[in-house]
């Protein structure tokens, strides 16, 4: 994949430069595009993707020194892999560029085969990168990815104050077995993307899927304000969002599906467990285990939205909610308040 | 300066690197362009502009080195290095030393061009 062409941006005031420079990128197999100063590159590099940037320092109406600083400061470009190419003198030059996070500095006239090492390492480097993030992508949220990009990995939590969501489909298991498994998995599918949809349109963030279960946080990784709220109105628009798919299903005769949600509000230790090789963000603390047993005894209660007397608290009058008293939960020494959330409807 | 007027090894390395015709095309662009340059330098040694003076030297500088016009690279580079002299005089003077050193260089390309 190495070898594969890469867009490569080669940003020279100089005209002997430039065509000099992208000759010896096309002659590597890759495509070049030209910018005549720091400016117009940026502008480029804005509006286009690029593999990697052959950069000069002396230039008119935007120096190098400022084209990688914009660069560091910006979150899309920051990973951008460049290369300067200059004559100036002065190690200083270097320590400067390498500081403000060039990969490389070529002297000029830049050794052909020097460059083409260069360039290739570069872009190897970069290429493993982009699979590096793709993976966290697919396997994070892009809360979770950004918090490691911001502040790395490390085990460990912090306490901050969140709601805890935890959600299932009813019977689930005995509808697995009354139909294909291809219907299963295209079934499960649609779910997660109207449950994410819902989550993450205000403000939560899917952290655990498992079967047809999954765990949601509000305010973590990142503070939420008003994270009851937040939570408790994902939870109704799922329960919404189920209804429409539901009839949806009754119109080529699938049986309709019920979903159970739990919430609980509280101080959450949140942060990644596990090991150094494989972790995963998460919550944990009695929070978390009270949403998941309001989410059990949503069967029990015949409720589809179960929250705790914290979120009951947080929420106010906004949301109109009948106590169901104090109930014995499974792991609970002493009985709970609990809330069943009005609904508009029989769950 | 016991230099060469060119320094053949770069000038045939440059056109293994990257090809005899593209070679000959780098060379036009670079008289066309150093004429600019040049200019740039007596320019912005009249108007007092210390930056314009350093980026006219530092690409003439670059651009002989590239083709291996060694001794034009480095009447360039000490140019590029002092920048404005105090007495604009000496400056003048350089400049004229430097274009005398870019015609020879610039007829040593094209014979190297045509050859």
């Amino acid at each position: 994949m190495a070898d594969a062409a890469a867009r490569v941006l080669v940003v020279d005031d100089n005209k002997v430069n430039r065509l000099l420079l992208s000759r010896n990128v096309q002659m590597q197999g890759h495509r070049a595009e030209l910018a005549e100063n720091g400016r117009a590159a940026l502008d480029m590099l804005r509006r286009e993707l690029f593999d990697l940037l052959l950069l000069d320092i002396e230039m008119p109406e935007m120096d190098g020194f400022a084209v990688l600083e914009q660069l560091k400061a910006d979150p899309q470009l920051r990973d951008l892999p460049v290369i300067v190419t200059s004559s100036l003198e002065g190690l200083e030059n270097i320590v400067r560029c390498i500081g403000l996070g060039a990969e490389d500095y070529l002297h000029k006239p830049v050794n052909a085969v020097l460059l083409k090492a260069r360039i290739g390492a570069s872009l190897e480097k970069k290429r493993l990168r982009d699979q590096q993030k793709e993976l966290v992508r697919r396997f994070a949220t892009s809360e979770v990815a950004q918090d490691l990009q911001r502040s790395g990995f490390a085990l460990g939590g912090k306490r901050v104050h969140a709601s805890v969501m935890f959600s299932d489909i009813r019977g689930f298991t005995a509808l697995v077995e009354s139909q294909s498994p291809e219907d299963t998995i295209e079934l499960l599918n649609t779910y997660y993307t109207l449950m994410f949809d819902a989550i993450s349109g205000h403000g939560g963030v899917v952290n655990q899927m498992v079967g047809d279960g999954l765990m949601a946080l509000f305010g973590a990784p990142l503070p939420l304000e008003g994270c009851a709220d937040s939570a408790v109105a994902a939870a109704l628009e799922m329960i919404e969002l189920i209804e429409q798919f539901n009839l949806e299903r009754a119109g080529t005769k699938k049986p309709s599906i019920r979903v159970g949600i739990g919430i609980a509000t509280g101080d959450v230790v949140a942060g990644y467990t596990g090991t150094q090789q494989r972790a995963t963000y998460t919550c944990i603390g009695d929070t978390v285990n009270l949403a998941a047993r309001l989410e059990e005894h949503t069967k029990v209660a015949g409720r589809a939205i179960l929250i705790d007397v914290e979120t009951k608290r947080a929420l106010g009058d906004r949301v109109r909610a009948e106590t169901l008293g104090a109930v014995p939960l499974k792991g609970k020494s002493a009985a709970v308040e609990i809330f069943a959330v009005d609904i508009g409807r029989p769950a | 300066m016991d230099e060469p007027i060119i320094d053949k090894a770069v000038y045939v390395e440059l056109q293994e690197t990257t090809g005899a015709e593209f070679v000959d095309e780098l060379v036009d662009t670079f008289l066309e362009e150093a004429t600019g340059m040049l200019a740039e330098l007596r320019s912005a040694r009249a108007d007092n502009h210390a930056d314009r003076f350093r980026r006219a030297a530092h690409s003439l500088k670059t651009n002989s080195s590239t083709f291996g016009a060694m001794r034009l690279a480095a009447l360039a580079r000490e140019l590029e290095l002092k920048g404005l002299d105090a007495e604009p005089a000496r400056d003048t003077a350089a400049i004229a030393a430097l274009e005398v050193e870019y015609k020879r260089a610039a007829d040593a390309l094209k014979d190297l061009r045509h050859g």
